[in-house]
């Protein structure tokens, strides 16, 4: 059934740029305008761009933030979290823990 | 006369006219206005549903630019649990099921859970639950939570130490049943606060308190103390409540928090109070009646929700599934259905989340 909700409404994950804007619903408690409007200016885009799996393929890619298709050498898991924290000024426990440990 | 297939609430297709359809969707908004004290969807609103109602596509969606985010309660037991938690029985590993999710299934956030999904059997097993949520942590990008239900129901006679409300009420032994829910709160406290910090302390994401008020308002006072004070002590968790019905059941009946009492509150004045306690994402529910058509049931979520979402300073994540949100009481429910009730949601309903 999530599948049903994401075909009509969802932004599409780490497709395009879900992740970044519930990231924002979570660290700052965001409505999805204002969430979408702040990463949107974070990554230089439109609103309407956030939901493009075209445009925010590339995006991902050169930001270094994690693509859903398996590429060698790209940011995965933790390393690709370390440069969404950056990218998007926010506090991710797991990046903070991580960087606490090494 | 021309007719448009629809279901009822049970997903039993039916026909009906653009008359039939209008007429159950002002039914339906006027239903939630009554008992919830709270407007109607308007004309244009209840076009905008009828519009949707008579669309011939099998499959209705958002215009672009207003897709939302979506949160999973349950999380991996989608994939790896039975049916009674919606499962389909996949024999994966959780973190293999989050990552099916965020890789295959486009998720924008996921989450782990205990086969049981409840906090009182995720107690003891804890250190498991920080190890596997440790391994998804380092391998996965999306946002993640923790999720299990307060189910106060697990602290009454027979699973638990304390007499069990439902059987002392009706003997009469009114003290004791109340006693016993108050005792209940204190507990089920206790074991979330354990819990969740135990989840906080290994970089969890979120915690999601899902099913909040299934054991009525003790259960729903339980979980706003426990927020209160998870989030003094680890302000960067964020913390999801999704509701269990649409009203809080006053099992109790004179419990209150800041004031005002929880039996009997709607979505829009549950919000409040789960703002008050510190909770930073709000799941509201709505229940289908199986005896009237999706027309109604539809029209009757999106206005409860909506006055929610109205409310609101935080984002909303309706629960819009199997009985839910405008959503058929079926376990596989029909994708005609539900992307109609995704599109009401967001486009009337203004929500931030499903």
């Amino acid at each position: 059934m999530s599948l049903a909700h994401g075909a009509a409404a969802g932004m599409g994950g780490i497709r395009t740029a879900g992740d970044l804007v519930a990231r924002m619903q979570l660290t700052r408690k965001m409505r999805i305008a204002e969430a979408k409007a702040y990463v949107a200016d974070k990554l230089t885009l439109g609103v309407e761009e956030l939901s493009d799996v075209t445009v925010m393929r590339e995006v991902r890619e050169d930001y270094d933030i994690g693509i859903v298709t398996s590429v060698p050498g790209c940011a995965k898991g933790i390393k690709a979290k370390m440069h969404i924290a950056e990218l998007l000024d926010v506090n991710i426990n797991s990046v903070n823990r991580m960087k606490e440990r090494t | 006369m021309v007719s448009y297939p629809t279901r009822m609430g049970d997903g039993h297709p039916i026909s009906m006219t653009r008359d039939q359809l209008m007429a159950d969707i002002i039914a339906g908004s006027e239903h939630a206005a009554d008992r919830g004290d709270i407007p109607t969807l308007d004309e244009g609103e209840c076009d905008h549903l009828l519009g949707l109602f008579m669309n011939p596509a099998r499959v209705v969606g958002v215009q672009p630019g207003n897709e939302i985010v979506l949160s999973h309660d349950i999380g991996t037991l989608h994939l790896t649990g039975d049916q009674a938690n919606s499962g389909v029985g996949i024999p994966l590993s959780r973190v293999q099921a989050i990552q099916v999710h965020e890789r295959a299934f486009a998720a924008d956030t996921m989450e782990l859970a205990h086969t049981d999904y409840s906090w009182k059997p995720v107690k003891p097993i804890i250190a498991m639950e920080q190890q596997e949520l440790e391994n998804a942590l380092l391998s996965t990008i999306v946002p993640l939570f923790y999720g299990a239900m307060p189910n106060l129901g697990l602290y009454y006679a027979p699973d638990g130490p304390l007499g069990n409300p439902s059987d002392l009420l009706p003997k009469g032994k009114i003290k004791e049943a109340l006693e016993a829910q108050e005792l209940a709160v204190e507990q089920a406290v206790r074991d979330m606060v354990y819990c969740c910090g135990k989840i906080a302390e290994v970089g969890g994401d979120g915690i999601n308190l899902d099913t909040t008020g299934a054991a009525g308002d003790a259960d729903f006072k339980a979980a706003l103390l426990a927020i209160e004070e998870l989030k003094s002590k680890h302000p960067s968790t964020a913390i999801q409540v999704g509701m269990a019905g649409e009203f809080v059941l006053g099992l109790h009946g004179s419990l209150e928090y800041n004031g005002v009492r929880l039996a009997g509150l709607y979505p829009h004045q549950q919000v409040k109070l789960v703002e008050q306690a510190g909770g930073d994402i709000f799941g509201p529910v709505v229940n289908t009646d199986t005896g009237k058509s999706m027309a109604w049931n539809l029209s009757r979520a999106v206005t409860f929700v909506k006055a929610c979402s109205e409310a609101a300073a935080i984002p909303i994540h309706v629960n819009l599934g199997m009985g839910v949100g405008g959503a058929p009481l079926f376990e596989t429910p029909p994708i005609d259905s539900v992307s109609r009730a995704t599109v009401a949601m967001v486009e009337i309903a203004r929500v931030d989340g499903l």
